[in-house]
């Protein structure tokens, strides 16, 4: 497999071409707007927190591939999960997509957001992977400010 | 490469008469020689051959800037204006002779005129600073356009924030064309200044100076032309064009960062106040008054970028031998192959269809982002520009986030935008 392939693996061309929870859940009661001023990509996360737990999750807007299907992605994985659960799969995300994470055992935890280490390869685009998650954590911190990748 | 391998100019002259104009390239430089004479182009870039088409950001340098650099700093260094020693007479002469290069480029009167700066936003920075501040008050006005790069949008904000002035923006329609009759209800008895680029970096759209600064003229404004985009592809004579100021950056035209020029009206330069202080823009100082400097020193205060000068000087030598006319004539036919072969692709819009254009082609796909393109387009050895260019009024105003932008310069070819076109299709069928 080229750089590429790995890249824009199936599920992630397909997670970008129809994305899974891109609605705003009507029971939402934390929001937080994400933006990457280098492409353009703006992204709302809209959440749905009972206490400690996600009990639902979707997003809205426009981004290029990596960052549409990270977003969808990231609501099925951390939907129902709780805050710090959802919390450390951003961490490991995190590292998958700097070049961490190399070995099986280290992704288990990820699932299928496994796709995602061809990020790696291209560090310009690790913003793009990580956009959604930056603006999920502001959410859930309840900061207002638009997160910029910048 | 030694510097005998190639004359730029004599010989295809010579050509030129021998073969009689047929193609539009006919008797043009031999395009593989221009090629040579830049370094960086040798390169393979992920195995491929390198398509560079980013030059709308910045251009590559040819052997003859980054051998002046070189020159200057092995056989000139000292610094000017200050010694009596050999060295500093030689540095001096050479900034001197770098000026005037400028000045021949933009077709000036006078090498006064000829203002060193950093780049295109410095200067424009340094009008809005200096004339500005000085003939802007509360309730004026300052007019741009719709399509201008941020660099002449923000000193223009920050201006009018400070004196309570109020930013007029005169309207593009959907081919990204200037709205003249706006524009020129625009212009009203508040209007101090108006600033408006020659050659739009986001859509390539040249705008109708002499009309523009004409009409500014009935009305006694002064005009800024932002000339980053144009020195690189059109001729600029700022006597026959009349404008106030123009300004733009060594980088794009084929010379070193951190350089370019501000020119003014010696009139105009002459009445306004200096940008900054220190070494170089005084003639005497004492703890109670100080008298400026004449022009231009007076609006270049410090050590300057030398060895930058005459990288400029050495980059505006080599496209003027090459010749401004073929520069726009090969640009042009560039774009119009590209206009042809991009936009003839199923699902690509080209954003930036005015009648004048100029070096840049913008477009989205339906397909692809424009961010998912560069990167595949990328790893096929072409380099674009992809995102907002620094021109996010212009992005909003089409409603889209981004676009794909390919830039031509001097060393470009048809094939690079057959490799183009090629990159484009591939990342279709990755997302097809
Ligand atoms: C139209 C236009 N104006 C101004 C600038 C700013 O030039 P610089 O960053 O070299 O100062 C650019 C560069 O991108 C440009 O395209």
């Amino acid at each position: 497999m080229t750089e590429l392939d790995e890249l824009y693996q199936e599920v992630i061309l397909e997670h970008s071409k129809a994305p899974r929870n891109y609605r705003r859940p009507e029971a939402t009661n934390r929001s937080a707007e994400g933006y990457n001023p280098l492409c353009g990509d703006r992204f709302t996360v809209f959440l749905d927190v009972e206490g400690d737990a996600i009990r639902d999750i979707g997003f809205q807007g426009s981004g290029c591939a990596i960052s549409r299907a990270s977003a969808s992605m990231m609501t099925q994985s951390v939907k129902g999960k709780s805050k710090e659960e959802a919390a450390r799969l951003f961490e490991e995300f995190h590292r998958l997509v700097t070049g961490g994470a190399k070995t099986p055992e280290e992704r288990t935890i990820l699932g299928k957001l496994a796709a995602f280490a061809g990020v790696s390869k291209f560090p310009v685009r690790v913003k793009c992977a990580t956009l959604a998650w930056h603006t999920m954590q502001s959410a859930l911190e309840g900061k207002q400010d638009v997160v910029s990748t910048e | 490469m030694t510097r005998l391998a190639h004359h730029p100019i004599s010989e295809p002259l010579q050509e030129a008469s021998a073969q009689e104009a047929s193609a539009p390239s006919a008797g043009f430089p031999d395009i593989e020689r221009i090629r040579r004479d830049f370094p960086i182009l040798g390169q393979r870039v992920h195995g491929k051959r390198l398509v560079y088409l980013d030059n709308g950001a910045t251009s590559q340098k040819p052997w003859a800037v980054i051998r002046a650099i070189t020159r200057y700093y092995e056989q000139d260094n000292a610094n000017i204006h200050r010694g009596v020693h050999t060295l500093s007479v030689r540095a001096t002469e050479a900034h001197d002779a770098a000026r005037r290069t400028v000045q021949s480029f933009l077709h000036a009167a006078d090498a006064r005129e000829m203002v060193f700066v950093r780049g295109a936003t410095e200067a424009i920075n340094l009008v809005a600073q200096s004339y500005g501040r000085a003939h802007v008050a509360a309730g004026d006005d300052v007019l741009i356009t719709a399509m201008e790069h941020h660099s002449n949008i923000v000193p223009w904000q920050m201006l009018c924030e400070e004196k309570q002035a109020r930013l007029r923006v005169a309207p593009i329609n959907d081919r990204g064309e200037l709205l003249m009759e706006e524009f020129e209800r625009l212009i009203g008895p508040r209007t101090r200044i108006i600033a408006v680029t020659h050659v739009s970096n986001a859509l390539g759209t040249v705008n109708p100076l002499r009309r523009i600064i004409h009409l500014a003229h009935q009305q006694n404004v002064p005009v800024l032309v932002d000339g980053a985009q144009a020195a690189p592809h059109l001729p600029v004579d700022v006597q026959a064009l009349d404008c106030d100021f123009y300004v733009f950056s060594g980088h794009k035209v084929y010379g070193p960062t951190g350089i370019g020029a501000l020119y003014g009206k010696a009139a105009l330069l002459d009445s306004m106040p200096p940008y900054q202080g220190g070494g170089d823009m005084i003639r005497s100082v004492t703890f109670e008054k100080t008298t400026y400097n004449e022009l231009p020193f007076k609006f270049e205060a410090g050590t300057p970028d030398i060895a930058g000068a005459v990288g400029l000087g050495a980059a505006l030598e080599y496209v003027s031998e090459l010749g401004m006319d073929y520069v726009a004539a090969h640009g042009q036919d560039l774009l119009t192959y590209a206009t042809e072969a991009v936009g003839a692709i199923p699902g690509v819009r080209l954003i930036g269809t005015a009648s004048q254009r100029a070096g840049v082609l913008s477009f989205v796909s339906d397909h692809v982002h424009p961010h998912d393109l560069g990167t595949i387009l990328d790893r096929e050895g072409v380099a674009i520009r992809t995102g907002h260019h620094c021109a996010q009024p212009v992005m909003d105003r089409f409603g889209i986030p981004a676009t794909a932008r390919a830039s031509f310069a001097v060393y470009n070819t048809r094939e690079d935008i057959d490799a183009l076109v090629e990159g484009i299709a591939k990342a279709h069928e990755v997302f097809g």
